[in-house]
């Protein structure tokens, strides 16, 4: 794996080059590393106190709920997100055109607005439940309880499946129709076909979904708290805002940092142990025609899907949003402004960084550089606040130093340089969302064959020309992709723009938040349509560019 | 690129200048933006004194308070519940103020006794119940709520929420921990469905017939009222003959390191004021801690009741004790 990829004159060259491509690549996986660092540090002063009281009164709780949790969310999200990416890749059924990319139009919603939006319309006080105990007189009491573990997973699903329908939908146009054809042709039944040679093949496409999807739903805040599910990221706020302990808020925090990385590392050691057989870029040129019950059932299943995660939502927000419209002021451009810059700022930072950190493992790949990827991603599964007051307290203390030493060398205090501006900022949203931006990244790397190259290169091709002709096209729909997905996940974000945001730049979520933490959910629905709207550009554009 | 990391560079360098200039209170606060600007921009059309904020919840901002150490930009810190006001006094971010202005228009129990941070707005935690099926002389106490005539009839919003916290730790200050204990186990007992998220949701569950009365702050019982005059619900004022309603406050306090100490105490001074509290209170339907100024006609058509004289930094004091204790008595 040593050689370079672009043939280089010289093996000196190759040395220089690989070298300055994994020093870049661990100087980006330490400015993750510190603030996780920071974290993990805590571990130096620990209060037994509060640590007995947790392990005597709520671990035991928040530990099933939060095993539930990720077991409901990963069937919900992978039942979904795979039966979808199946039946509209590689089937045909009534609506199924318009539903392929309508299907990943929840991608838009924040998990804690459709989480609201769910209660406002579904919980006992609710127009469903009033209505059905109008019609068959159930007495005022009757009731379905959704606040549980029930009512998370569903939410959390609803908003979680588009990551695994996305990357599965990638495989499955990949594999094409042939091998499905192949294995039936051999005598497979269409379930057998489809379970022992199409699924195992999109594995790959499958798990990063997955994994992204989970890493979300341990790190999440809003929807858990709107539900008042108690998990591990609750406590760790309770921790936090309650006893006032960051130490201990830290430390459960690093505890769930670890049972991630566990997971990933197993999972790793599975997925390196089944080899994957090259595959050509196949296509869909006939697609399974359903008929009858069939192509009603695969229909009604998308379209309830669709209608429960997004249009159902959408039109309780539209409607909350028109009864207080009054609200709508200049602001909102402001606020839009903010949202938009920041995405799109952290976009084409994170997904250059991903892309130097992809380039020189696979290419330069030594144990630093594998371990700082791994590294790298992990910022993800960690609650919004914890990465952030990592970042803080990392940037406020290097701030200090600096001041300290310009003050004693120029005699003024030149007050705090980093921490307070949009690079500290930045800075969280790159260690957050590095992982959501590698794995496109990755793929894309992975598609250009070194015998792409060399026949190029063969064809008379520059080394200039190899770039333009042969990289750029190749690598434009992933860092397209990652791109995308990291603008509308920062737009989304919450907890970190809170903590770390400059003064004035308030955005479409801390909006959200101030209203729905004072209970104001109906007005609180314009500036989550405003969000869902801005981040619905992406998303159609996001599946314009995936493979059709 | 280029132009991208310049623009950085510039807003890098630009947003510590903010902290320079001389006339500008910088105000971290985790009182909503919808409550507090209309007030700074009276403030700045008065005294020309400019006033930058940010708004989060109380806990990062405490946080960020002591992370920036002497060179934070922020000069006031305003927040909700007495405890959280108490923990940044703890956590040494804020500076004593001796100001008789403030002391006279903010009554001692809603201050901090070692003068480190004000109470600006005054909120009562009290009984709400539905009309339809309570009668008002039925609710007597916070304490009554444990008893089993209430079984199965009671709402409440999670324990999470500082409120709560505040309210169970004057519980324990005047009953000791055991006695407390007990009172919040049998709320617990009496729960008609799991805690809420917040107090609305609370009012709801109440008013759709899930429960039959619920502990919820007063504005918020408020927001409904005004939207719908009609509501099947009415406010109860517990512990006439004992204790008093739980009563906490919305404060604020001058940052130790303030770079504009002086602007900071005039913004106070100003806040606590009879031309500011009547807004102060009034935007969130809230009480005024200046005892010469009225809350609003809807406000006072509340009735009139015996508030808790106890000094509201005991909330803060037993927080930690109050968040342990229902945690014991499983209310989540």
């Amino acid at each position: 794996m040593s050689s370079s990829v672009l043939s280089a004159p010289s093996s000196g060259r190759v040395k220089r080059d690989g070298n300055a491509w994994r020093w870049a690549s661990r100087l980006l996986a330490v400015s993750v590393l510190i603030p996780l660092a920071v974290i993990v540090g805590t571990w130096f002063v620990i209060d037994p106190q509060i640590w007995a009281h947790l392990g005597s009164t709520v671990l035991p709780e928040l530990i099933v709920n939060t095993l539930l949790l990720v077991f409901g969310v990963g069937i919900g999200t992978t039942l979904l997100g795979v039966s979808l990416a199946w039946l509209t890749s590689l089937c045909d059924f009534p609506g199924r055109r318009w539903l392929d990319w309508g299907l990943m139009l929840p991608f838009a919603l924040p998990a804690y607005v459709l989480a609201f939006v769910f209660l406002g319309v579904f919980d006992f006080a609710g127009p469903v439940q009033g209505a059905l105990r109008d019609w068959f007189g159930l007495g005022p009491r009757w009731s379905v309880e959704i606040r549980n573990a029930f009512g998370v997973i569903v939410v959390m699903t609803l908003v979680l499946y588009p990551y695994v329908y996305m990357l599965s939908r990638v495989s499955f146009l990949g594999q094409g129709q042939s091998t499905y054809e192949a294995a039936r042709s051999l005598g497979r039944g269409p379930w057998s076909a489809f379970f022992h040679v199409s699924l195992p093949m999109a594995r790959p496409g499958i798990i990063a979904g997955l994994s992204l999807a989970l890493m979300e739903a341990l790190a999440d805040f809003g929807a858990v708290s709107v539900f008042n599910f108690n998990t591990f990221t609750t406590a760790i706020y309770k921790a936090w805002f309650g006893f006032f302990d960051l130490h201990s808020a830290a430390q459960l925090a690093s505890i769930l940092l670890t049972l991630v990385l566990v997971a990933l590392v197993i999972e790793r050691r599975f997925r390196d142990r089944a080899r994957y057989a090259e595959q050509g870029r196949g296509s869909v040129k006939q697609r399974m025609k359903l008929r009858g019950g069939q192509a009603l059932a695969a229909s009604a299943f998308a379209w309830t899907v669709f209608v429960l995660a997004f249009a159902l939502p959408v039109w309780q927000l539209l409607l909350w949003a028109w009864e207080t419209r009054e609200f709508i002021d200049q602001r909102y451009w402001d606020l839009l402004g903010h949202t938009f810059t920041l995405g799109s700022m952290s976009a084409v930072l994170t997904v250059a960084g991903a892309f130097v950190l992809a380039f020189a493992n696979r290419y330069y790949g030594d144990n630093f550089t594998r371990i700082g990827v791994r590294v790298g991603t992990l910022g993800y599964a960690l609650p919004g606040s914890v990465l952030a007051v990592g970042v803080m307290l990392s940037l406020t203390w290097i701030d200090n130093r600096l001041a300290d030493a310009l003050e004693w060398l120029l005699g003024f205090d030149p007050g705090l340089f980093f921490a307070g501006t949009v690079i500290a900022l930045l800075m969280a949203y790159f260690a957050r969302f590095l992982a959501v931006a590698y794995g496109p990244v990755d793929s894309a790397l992975e598609r250009i064959r070194p015998s792409m190259r060399e026949a190029a290169r063969s064809l008379g091709a520059s080394q200039s020309e190899i770039v333009r002709r042969v990289y750029v096209p190749m690598l434009r729909p992933g860092l397209l992709t990652a791109g995308l997905l990291v603008l509308v996940d920062v737009m989304k974000e919450m907890p970190a723009t809170l903590l770390l945001r400059p003064f004035g730049w308030d955005t479409l979520a801390v909006r959200i938040y101030e209203l729905t933490s004072e209970g104001e959910w109906e007005r609180a629905a314009l500036p989550a349509v405003a969000l869902v709207a801005v981040g619905l550009l992406p998303v159609i554009l996001l599946v314009r560019k995936s493979a059709r | 690129m280029t132009r991208l990391l310049s623009y950085l560079l510039v807003v890098a360098l630009a947003a510590p200048m903010f902290a320079w200039a001389d006339d500008e209170v910088v105000v971290y606060s985790s009182r909503k933006e919808h409550l507090i600007k209309p007030l700074f921009e009276r403030f700045t059309a008065e005294t020309g004194i400019e006033v930058t904020y940010l708004t989060d919840k109380a806990g990062p901002l405490i946080q960020r308070l002591v992370a920036e150490g002497r060179r934070t930009p922020a000069d006031m810190l305003i927040t909700v519940d007495a405890g959280n006001l108490w923990q940044a006094g703890e956590k040494g971010v804020l500076t004593k103020i001796d100001s008789p202005v403030l002391n006279a228009n903010v009554p001692a129990e809603l201050r901090d006794p070692e003068g480190r941070w004000y109470g600006l707005s005054k909120r009562a935690r009290t009984i709400v119940y539905s009309t339809e099926r309570v009668k008002p002389e039925e609710i007597t106490s916070y304490e009554d709520l444990a008893s089993d005539k209430w079984k199965g009839r009671l709402c409440l919003r999670t324990s999470k929420k500082v409120y709560n916290q505040s309210l169970v730790a004057t519980l324990i200050a005047r009953h000791g921990e055991q006695e407390a204990e007990k009172i919040v186990k049998g709320w617990v007992d009496n729960l008609a469905v799991a805690p809420f998220s917040n107090d609305t949701k609370t009012m709801e569950g109440v008013l759709a017939g899930q429960c039959d009365l619920g502990v919820v702050n007063t504005y918020y019982f408020g927001r409904l009222q005004k939207k719908d005059p009609g509501i099947k619900l009415a406010l109860a004022w517990p512990n006439q003959d004992s204790s008093g309603v739980h009563v906490n406050v919305s404060g604020a306090g001058i940052t130790k390191h303030a770079k504009n100490p002086e602007a900071a105490r005039k913004l106070l001074e100003w806040l606590s004021s009879e031309t500011a509290q009547a807004d102060f209170a009034g935007l969130n339907m809230e009480y005024p801690v200046n005892p010469r100024v009225e809350p609003t006609d809807l406000v006072k058509a509340w009735g009139d009741f015996k508030g808790d004289p106890i000094n509201v930094s005991e909330a803060g004091r037993l927080q930690g004790d109050a968040i342990r204790l229902m945690d014991r008595a499983g209310y989540r």
